[in-house]
C-alpha cells in the first residue's frame, strides 16, 4: 500500500476531473446522501462482525457508523431546512468522542491483562 | 428561557442532586485519600435515598403531577416517578451489596460508587426521554458509566474482557439506535416523540412509510440490545459472568429496568398509532427470548450465567405485557419488572453469600447440601427460586400472571398464542431452577459458606420477604403501577 504509482495517480485527478465535472450539471439530492450513509453504515456493521484480526478496526467500525448517522442527520436537516439535526449531529460527535476514549481505555486495561487485542483471543467465557 | 435558578426549582431537583453529589463525592474521594471508598459508598447510598425522597415527595404532594422541561424533551409523569423509584432500590440494593465483596476480592475504589451514581443520573434522563437527543443522551451516560463498571476489577482479566465486549457490543446498539433515530427525524421532521406521534398518524391512510419504518426497526434493536432481548441478547451471559458480581446484580437490575422504560416510552408515545406494525416486532422478540431463556439456561454451571439466561427469559415474559399493547398490559410490564427486581436482588445476595475463605464461588454445585450447613440460607434462597419459576402463592407468579391476563383479554389468536408459548417456556424453565432446589437439599453436603455480610443479609432478608409476602398485600404495587402506566394512555 506504499504510494499510488504515477499510472494511478493519473487516473484519480482524472476520476475526480470528471467527477466535477458531473457535480456542475447536476444537483446532489437527498437520496445520494442516504444511499453513502446506508453504504457507509453497512461498511460498519460488516467491519465489526468479519473482522477477526484486531479490536481497534472495531473501533474504526463503530466510528464509521456514528459518521453514517451524522451525514443521515445533516442531509436531512439541510433538506427540511430544520437545524435539530445538525445540533444532533453536533452531539453524536461529542458523545462519540468520549466512548471512544472509554473504549481504548477498556482495551488497555485488557491489553494489560490479557497481551493481546486480537478478537479471536477474546474468549475467556464461553457457554 | 431557563435560567440555572429555575432548573434548581423546577422539576430537575433529583437529576440535579444526582448529578452535583456524585461530582461532590468524586472530590470527596480524590482529595480526602480515600482509596477503599468506604464512606463515599455509604454517601452515594445516602444520596439515592434522598433523591428516592425527593421524588416520593413530589409523588405524595401532587400524584398526577405531570412535570416536563427542556421544552418537552424532558418529562416526569407518574411513569417517569414508577420507574425512577424502581431503579434507586436497583442501584442502592447494588452498592449494599458491593461492600463486602469489594473489602474481600480487593480493589474498591471510591470510583465505583461514584460511576453506579452516574449511570443512574443516566437511566433518570432515559426514563424521562421526551425526545431522540435525551434518549440518546441518557442512553449513553448510562452505557458509558456501565463500560467501566464492568471493567472495575481492572487486574481480573475476565473483568477487563466483560468490559471489553460489553463495550463493543453496546457501542454497535448505539449505532443502530442512532441511525434508526436519523431516519425517524428525517421521515417525520421531528425528534420529539409527541411530533414523531403526529407524522405517523398523518401518513397517508395510517400506514406509515417505508423509511419511517426502517427507522422505527432499527430504533427498535438498539432498544433490544439494551434489554437483552433475543435476538440481540449475545452479550449478555459473557458479561454477567466475568463482571464483578455485584456489579452483575447492578446490571440485572437498573439498567434493564431503565431499558423498559425507555422501550414502553417510545413506543407508547411516539408510535401508538401504528400500533399493529410494531406489535409483531415485540411478539417476536417476546417469544424468541422465553424459550432461548428457558432451554439456554439448563446446561450452565455457573450460576452467574444461569441468572444471565433467566434475566433473558424473564425480559421475554415482560415483553409479554407490552405486545398487548393496552393500558392492562404495561401496567402487567410494571408490575412484573418491580417484582423481578426483587428476586434478581435476592437471589445476587444469595449468591455473594456463596464464600468460602474470603474466596468467591460461583459454581451450582458448591451449593450442595446446603440445607444441612445454613438452613436459612437455603430456604430463602429456595423460596427465589419458586419465585422466579413461577410458583404460586410466590411474587413471581403473580408477575406473569399479570402479563399474560392483558394478552389474553385483547382476543387476538396471536396474543392466544403468545400467552400459551409463554406459560410453556415457563414450565421448561422451571426445571433449572427446580434443579438449584434439588441440589441444595438433597445432595451430599459441601463445606459450609462464611456468614454473610449484614448488609447483603439485609438485601436478601428484605427481597426475600417481598416475594413471600406479596400475595398477603399487593394492593400498594398494584395500584402504583396502574397510576403510572395511566400516565402514559
Amino acid at each position: 500500500m506504499a504510494g499510488l504509482s504515477p499510472a494511478m495517480t493519473k487516473f484519480w485527478i482524472g476520476f475526480a476531473g470528471r467527477l466535477e465535472k458531473r457535480s456542475n450539471a447536476m444537483e446532489i439530492g437527498l437520496s445520494s446522501y442516504l444511499g453513502v450513509a446506508a453504504v457507509l453504515f453497512t461498511i460498519g456493521v460488516i467491519g465489526i462482525f468479519l473482522n477477526r484480526k484486531n479490536v481497534i478496526v472495531i473501533l474504526m467500525s463503530v466510528e464509521l457508523m456514528l459518521l453514517a448517522v451524522n451525514l443521515n442527520l445533516v442531509a436531512f436537516s439541510a433538506h427540511l431546512g430544520d437545524l435539530t439535526g445538525q445540533v444532533f449531529a453536533l452531539v453524536i460527535l461529542t458523545v462519540a468522542a468520549a466512548e471512544a476514549a472509554i473504549g481504548l481505555a477498556i482495551l488497555v486495561v485488557y491489553y494489560r491483562n490479557r497481551g493481546s487485542i486480537a478478537v479471536e483471543d477474546i474468549n475467556m467465557m464461553k457457554g | 428561557m431557563l435560567t440555572l435558578l429555575d432548573l434548581l426549582h423546577g422539576p430537575l431537583k433529583p437529576e440535579i442532586l444526582l448529578v452535583v453529589s456524585a461530582m461532590f463525592l468524586l472530590m470527596y474521594g480524590v482529595f480526602h485519600h480515600d482509596p477503599r471508598g468506604g464512606n463515599v459508598s455509604w454517601l452515594s447510598v445516602g444520596v439515592l435515598a434522598l433523591v428516592a425522597f425527593l421524588i416520593a415527595y413530589r409523588a405524595w404532594n401532587h400524584p398526577g403531577a405531570f412535570d416536563s422541561s427542556f421544552e418537552g424533551a424532558w418529562v416526569n409523569d407518574g411513569f417517569a416517578r414508577f420507574m425512577k423509584m424502581l431503579v434507586l432500590i436497583g442501584a442502592a440494593g447494588a452498592l449494599l451489596l458491593s461492600f463486602a465483596y469489594f473489602r474481600d476480592v480487593g480493589g474498591m475504589r471510591f470510583e465505583y460508587p461514584i460511576l453506579v451514581l452516574l449511570s443512574t443520573a443516566g437511566m433518570f434522563m432515559m426514563i424521562s426521554a421526551g425526545d431522540l437527543i435525551a434518549l440518546y443522551l441518557g442512553l449513553e451516560m448510562q452505557s458509558l458509566a456501565l463500560y467501566v463498571l464492568a471493567a472495575i476489577r481492572r487486574n481480573d482479566v475476565r473483568s477487563s474482557e466483560a468490559g471489553l465486549k460489553y463495550f463493543v457490543l453496546g457501542a454497535l446498539s448505539s449505532g443502530m439506535l442512532l441511525y434508526g433515530a436519523s431516519l425517524l427525524y428525517g421521515f417525520t421532521g421531528s425528534t420529539h416523540f409527541r411530533d414523531i406521534a403526529q407524522a405517523a398518524h398523518g401518513m397517508a391512510g395510517n400506514v406509515p412509510n417505508v423509511g419511517f419504518l426502517f427507522g422505527l426497526v432499527f430504533l427498535l434493536a438498539g432498544l433490544a440490545f439494551k434489554i437483552s432481548a433475543v435476538p440481540f441478547h449475545m452479550w449478555v451471559p459473557d458479561v454477567y459472568q466475568g463482571a464483578p458480581t455485584p456489579v452483575t446484580a447492578f446490571f440485572a437490575a437498573a439498567p434493564k429496568i431503565a431499558a423498559f422504560a425507555l422501550l414502553i416510552r417510545v413506543l407508547e408515545t411516539s408510535v401508538p398509532g401504528i400500533s399493529s406494525q410494531w406489535q409483531q416486532i415485540i411478539v417476536f422478540m417476546s417469544i424468541a427470548s422465553m424459550i432461548l431463556g428457558s432451554v439456554a439456561a439448563i446446561g450452565q454451571h455457573n450460576i452467574k450465567r444461569l441468572m444471565a439466561y433467566s434475566s433473558i427469559g424473564h425480559g421475554g415474559f415482560a415483553l409479554v405485557g407490552l405486545a398487548a399493547g393496552t393500558e392492562d398490559g404495561v401496567q402487567g410490564v410494571l408490575v412484573y419488572l418491580a417484582i423481578y427486581l426483587a428476586m434478581t436482588l435476592g437471589t445476587f445476595a444469595c449468591i455473594l453469600a456463596m464464600r468460602r475463605k474470603g474466596q468467591y464461588v460461583e459454581e451450582i454445585h458448591q451449593l450442595a447440601g446446603l440445607s444441612r450447613t445454613n438452613l436459612p440460607l437455603a430456604s430463602l434462597l429456595a423460596a427465589l427460586m419458586f419465585s422466579l419459576a413461577g410458583i404460586p402463592p410466590l411474587a413471581g407468579f403473580w408477575a406473569k400472571f399479570f402479563v399474560i391476563i392483558p394478552a389474553i383479554r385483547t382476543g387476538q389468536t396471536g396474543m392466544y398464542i403468545l400467552a400459551v408459548i409463554a406459560v410453556l417456556a415457563s414450565v421448561v424453565g422451571a426445571y433449572y431452577y427446580l434443579r438449584i432446589i434439588k441440589i441444595m437439599f438433597f445432595d451430599e453436603p459441601a463445606e459450609a459458606f462464611q456468614p454473610m455480610p449484614r448488609p447483603v443479609r439485609f438485601v436478601l432478608g428484605l427481597a426475600a420477604a417481598f416475594v413471600i409476602l406479596f400475595s398477603l398485600y399487593p394492593a400498594p404495587l398494584l395500584d402504583a403501577a396502574a397510576r403510572a402506566a395511566h400516565s402514559l394512555f
